[in-house]
């Protein structure tokens, strides 16, 4: 049934770190990888070497461009897949009943035997996280890697989402938001984990880390907090009278003693 | 939105069909043997057909069955169960009156009361979506009610209320189409709400995710055509309604004009409704730049 349920007893979902992340799309390719070869219809490409190829995607990235008046531009990476929501329109819509969020851990899912592909749940979706498989004609979307998440056969550093477990900068991260002390919940309250169009009342579970502002980190009367490290090792004027080489060492170890 | 045939046809036709069974079954006209057959016949012609019509939008169409088991929560299953339930009540109706030569009033009523409920839960899978402010609002749940009912009352024949329904149904049209140009700005979605990076400064798309259009391009950030919108507009505005009248009310009646205003009003119909979906803009264009 595509009524949402009251309450979910957990709430997993992800957070995204707008500072780290870098723009690879290793999480994009990552979980294409595992979600074509797994879970439901492949993700299929149409005029891969063509043209104008097209293909499935439950991940993506676009890059912004931030600008202020009178400060330097900034680039924001900026992923993007379900956000498994509270209030999810897209379950809601669904006339076949094939979209459901599960009761026990919130995960948004399609039921592909069910669904019949009218792609109603696609324009419903304010975020742009289904796509309806050109080949196989059903809806495709994120599943939270659901397949791996509770999955024992996997080593249990495996077990979270493909995304999260291939990001090499360490910008995603998986967790249970129902769970205060739990790492997502703790880093949403720590940096001001945002929701995306709140405005359109669907309370997304994941959270996106904003990035740090540019100007807090140069500036007339800011120290780049990088530029301690970069101080240099050896001080000309220090070093004019100071023998260097072996004397230099047999300076400074006698010195010691 | 991407304005494809198949629903721009299920959400004309089928929206005229229901009208026609609506005046149908309230008595006008009140026809008995063969030109009630030929009444019910274009009635269900259009209905079915429109329905039919649908289901050339589905990705995987063998699952279409289950669509009718969501009437709880979902509009497009509302509507599914609605329209089946109505022509069947219809259909025991329509042969009280072609083959029994009897009216089945209360039945008539049922049907007519369906007819309207099948158009609305039809306006519904429209206007519930926030995700295309154009749509949401009261307003198009309005505009489809009074096209069903105006063209149902000119393909019923009932020239006398056809004329004032038509001329109050371009009224809703420009209606909706004015209220529907300050939706989107209304709503209060921009690129910096969708990114939430709007605290940082002004945003704009500097790279892609991807080279070419993909699904979501393709079907709802669809912006080719809109040029055109002010001239399609006219003509829908003026064919819908205006030529009809003109043809019923102030030439003489016969069946060729009769005819002509029928086609001038489904010419005005499908441009407006190829304007409906090729003008609606959802918020999803935000992430890419577009709308």
């Amino acid at each position: 049934m595509t009524a949402l349920p009251q309450t979910t007893q957990k709430k997993l979902g992800l957070v995204i770190d707008l500072d780290i992340c870098v723009g690879c799309h290793a999480c994009v390719t990552n979980c294409k990888e595992w979600n074509t070869s797994n879970y439901g219809a492949p993700l299929s490409d149409v005029d891969a070497y063509g043209a104008e190829p097209m293909g499935t995607f439950l991940n993506r990235i676009h890059t912004y461009e931030v600008k202020q008046e009178g400060c330097n531009a900034q680039t924001v990476h900026f992923p993007k897949s379900c956000l498994h929501c509270e209030d999810a329109p897209c379950v809601t819509v669904c006339p076949t009943g094939a979209s459901y969020k599960r009761e026990e851990d919130g995960i948004v899912l399609v039921n592909e035997d069910r669904c019949m592909g009218c792609g109603l749940c696609a324009w419903a979706c304010p975020y742009g996280a289904r796509e309806l498989d050109q080949l196989a004609g059903v809806m495709k979307k994120c599943t939270l890697c659901v397949d791996r998440i509770y999955n024992e056969n996997l080593p249990e550093e495996d077990r979270i989402p493909a995304c999260v477990r291939t990001c090499p900068a360490g910008a995603r991260h998986f967790g249970d938001f129902a769970d205060p002390e739990s790492n997502v919940s703790r880093l949403t309250a720590e940096r001001g984990g945002m929701e995306l169009m709140p405005e359109q009342g669907t309370a997304p579970v994941n959270r996106y880390l904003p990035p740090r502002p540019k100007t807090d980190i140069g500036g007339e009367n800011k120290i780049d907090i990088l530029a301690p490290f970069l101080e240099p090792v050896v001080n000309e004027e220090t070093t004019q009278d100071q023998p260097g080489g072996f004397l230099g060492w047999l300076d400074k170890a006698l010195e010691k003693i | 939105m991407h304005p494809a045939p198949s629903v721009i046809i299920f959400t004309s036709l089928s929206g005229l069909g229901f009208g026609l069974l609506f005046w149908l079954g309230i008595g006008y006209p009140e026809v008995y043997g063969m030109s009630a057959f030929g009444m019910f016949f274009v009635a269900y012609a259009l209905a079915v057909g429109g329905l039919l019509a649908s289901t050339a939008h589905l990705g995987n169409p063998k699952n279409a069955i289950h669509a009718f088991s969501q009437w709880r929560t979902s509009w497009l299953s509302r509507e599914g169960v609605a329209s089946i339930v109505t022509l069947l009540v219809m259909a025991v109706y329509a042969i009280g009156m072609i083959f029994l030569g009897q009216r089945f009033q209360i039945l008539g009523w049922i049907g007519a009361a369906l007819s309207l409920f099948t158009v609305f839960t039809t306006s519904m899978i429209y206007a519930q979506l926030k995700t295309v402010p154009r749509w949401n609002m009261r307003l198009t749940s309005v505009m489809f009610l009074t096209y069903a009912v105006a063209g149902g009352a000119l393909l019923a024949g009932q020239i006398s209320i056809a004329v004032v329904l038509l001329l109050v149904l371009t009224l809703v049209q420009f209606a909706v189409w004015q209220a529907g140009d300050k939706r989107f700005r209304e709503a209060g979605h921009t690129i910096e709400t969708a990114t939430g990076l709007g605290n940082l400064g002004k945003v704009r798309l500097l790279e892609p995710p991807h080279t070419s259009p993909n699904y979501l391009m393709k079907e709802m950030v669809f912006t080719v055509g809109r040029k055109h919108s002010r001239k399609l507009r006219m003509i829908a505005g003026v064919s819908l309604g205006l030529l009809p009248v003109i043809l019923l009310y102030a030439l003489p009646f016969n069946p060729i004009s009769a005819a002509l205003a029928v086609a001038f009003h489904m010419l005005g119909l499908f441009a407006a409704r190829w304007l409906f979906f090729a003008e609606a803009e959802h918020v999803v264009g935000l992430y890419y730049d577009k709308r």
